[in-house]
This record gives C-alpha cells, structure tokens and sequence, in this order.
C-alpha cells in the first residue's frame, strides 16, 4: 500500500528524548485525507491514489471539482445510470483545497476512505515536499552561494558582486546557465530521509526531526522515503 | 491555531514543576553529567542574568567569573539534564536582562540583596 499523506507545517520547537537531548522537531498536521480517486494499470496505465486535505467551501470550488466528490444518488448521477451507465465510484465529501497523487500500489485502499497520520506509525523516515519561502530578487551570494569579494583591500561598491563572468573577444558571448543574480525560492524542494520522532493520531500530528522547505501553514507532501 | 498545536508536542517534554528562581538571583544549577554508562552531577554556580524563550525552549543564562574571566552558560528550564536549580542569595534588580553586569568588574558586580518575607 501507498505511504503517504498531505498536510500544513505547523512550526518548528524542541522536545527532548530519552537521554534528555534536544531534538529539533518540525510538526505538520497531516491529513485527515479523503482517497478521491484510485487510478488503475487498466483504465489509466499506472497505479495511483489521489488524495484530498482540507475542506473548501462549495462557492469556491470549480463545477469539476464538485462533481469530482459528489454524492452517488445526486439528481445527475441518477439519470446516467437509469441511462445504463456504470456509476463511478464517487468520495462523497466536500470539495478538496490541496489534491495530490501518490504513485504505487492501492491494494487495500476505496474511494470515499479516511487516511489518518497512523499510517506512518511503522514508518522510520519520510520525505517531505514544499514550496520553499520566496525571496524575491536575490544576488549570487544568497541565491548560488557565492563567496562574494573583499570588504577592503580596494574593492569599491562590489563587495556582493560575483567575480567575471566569461571571457574576452573569444567566444565573445556569456555562456548558458551562467549563474547570476534573479529570482530566488517559491519552488518545489523535497527534504529527504526526515526521522519521524512521534505520531499523535488525537490531534492528526506528525513530528519530524529536522526542517522542512516552506513557510508554517504552508501545504506539504509526506511520503514514505525512498532513500536509505 | 498553530500555537495551539504546537504546545500540544512541546507538552510532554515540559517539566511538571519548574524550579522557582528569577532574573538577579544566584544559582546553583545541578546538571547530570553522563559519563560513559555513569551519571553525575556537576554544580555550576552563578548569577541569572536573562531569561528567554516559552514553552519548551525557555532557557536562562548563568554568569560567573572564573579564573577573573566572564563565563557564561544558557540552560534549557525544561531539559531533563537540569536535575535541580538551587536560589543562594537573591538580588534586587529593576530589569529583564542584566547585560550591563558584562562591562562591570569586581565591587560594581554586586546587587543589593532582596530582604525574604521573614525579615520583614
């Protein structure tokens, strides 16, 4: 069966273990997340589940996306099957705010069920995918890591600046994917083979060892690792 | 919502009863030192200068001079390893960080002493 699960970072503090370390814990709320749809080797070519987090008001959400959770005896799905259609196994549940699919076997999973963060009681490390805080526009030091210049030995009104960026005369052009200063964060990063130290099934959380790419409130992938 | 939650984990590391002390009192601070497979416990004597942090990040610095050098060290209230925190002497002090002891050596060091409720 698939490990995974969809949630919110809630923020970063400290417990302490057995020994009376500190760990630095990040602590998402994961799930409760609806099964919205199971695809299948025959009808779509892979095996996948979709998943749903978070309640989203029916005015907000699109015609598709309610009609992807409706209930099975609804006006419209009544008619296609008095049309002699086979109904499509519906969540019954409200419109969803965060999808995602999971790749992997499904066996033991229906539409329409509840996934709770127990599903990572067994699970000894995950991988966790966000959307890293944005920086705007960031020069080479911030955003490549560049060692910048000198503060003083006559350097003037550089000292961020990277260095040269190519040659003279010969090739006469800057070459691609020089790194430069531009836009920084607000992508997609995954934080591999994240402990998890504790699952509270009461209050849907999970705590992890480490960080975890995003802003706190920010939407996360939690997925069992494939790195070890 | 989010604090909320976050106090539910910090929860369980937090200690039932803290040791009572405030910013200007001196201190002995029993630490459990592990060595190899053996525990002790090893005294670090000094004057709270600040107290930082809430929930189970909340921590205290220490300073006292050794060998006429400043040394100061930050303890965790809640960590597991603080097994006692014991008041010597208690002084009168009108703010919430006293890092202007830093810059004062020797007789300018000394704070008044809080008179406890039996003198009174």
């Amino acid at each position: 069966m698939v490990v995974g699960m969809l949630g919110r970072k809630v923020g970063m503090t400290q417990i302490f273990d057995a020994t009376g370390q500190a760990i630095p814990a990040t602590v998402i709320q994961a799930g409760p997340c609806h099964v919205l749809q199971l695809r299948t080797q025959a009808q779509n070519g892979y095996e996948a589940v979709q998943l749903g987090y978070l309640d989203k008001p029916r005015r907000l959400a699109s015609r598709a996306a309610r009609g992807q959770v409706a209930k099975l005896d609804s006006k419209r799905q009544k008619r296609l099957s008095a049309a002699g259609l086979q109904p499509v196994p519906k969540a019954d549940c409200e419109p969803q705010r965060f999808v995602r699919e999971f790749r992997g076997a499904t066996d033991g999973l229906t539409v329409g069920q509840q996934l709770n963060v127990d599903v990572f009681a067994k699970t000894a490390s995950v991988d966790v995918i966000g959307t890293s805080k944005g920086r705007g526009t960031a020069g080479v030091m911030k955003r490549h890591g560049f060692a910048g210049q000198r503060a003083s030995h006559g350097v003037k009104k550089v000292h961020r600046h990277a260095g040269s960026i190519g040659c003279n005369t010969d090739p006469h052009h800057v070459f691609k994917g020089r790194r430069m200063a531009g836009r920084y964060g607000a992508s997609r990063v995954t934080a591999r083979n994240l402990k998890v130290v504790g699952v509270d099934v009461e209050n849907n959380l999970l705590i992890l060892r480490g960080a975890v790419p995003g802003p706190n409130g920010g939407y996360v992938i939690i997925r069992e690792t494939n790195k070890l | 919502m989010s604090m909320q939650l976050l106090s539910l984990v910090e929860k369980a590391s937090l200690k039932q009863e803290l040791p009572k002390f405030t910013v200007g009192d001196t201190v002995d601070v029993h630490c459990r030192i592990l060595e190899g497979d053996k525990e002790r416990i090893q005294i670090f004597n000094g004057l709270v200068i600040a107290k930082a942090g809430s929930g189970s990040r909340e921590t205290f610095t220490v300073r006292r001079i050794v060998q006429g050098e400043g040394v100061e060290r930050k303890f965790p209230i809640h960590s597991p390893r603080i097994a006692k925190v014991e008041v010597k002497r208690s002084g009168v002090v009108r703010r919430a960080k006293l890092y202007y002891l830093r810059d004062r050596t020797g007789k300018a060091v000394r704070l008044k002493e809080r008179r406890t409720e039996g003198e009174k």
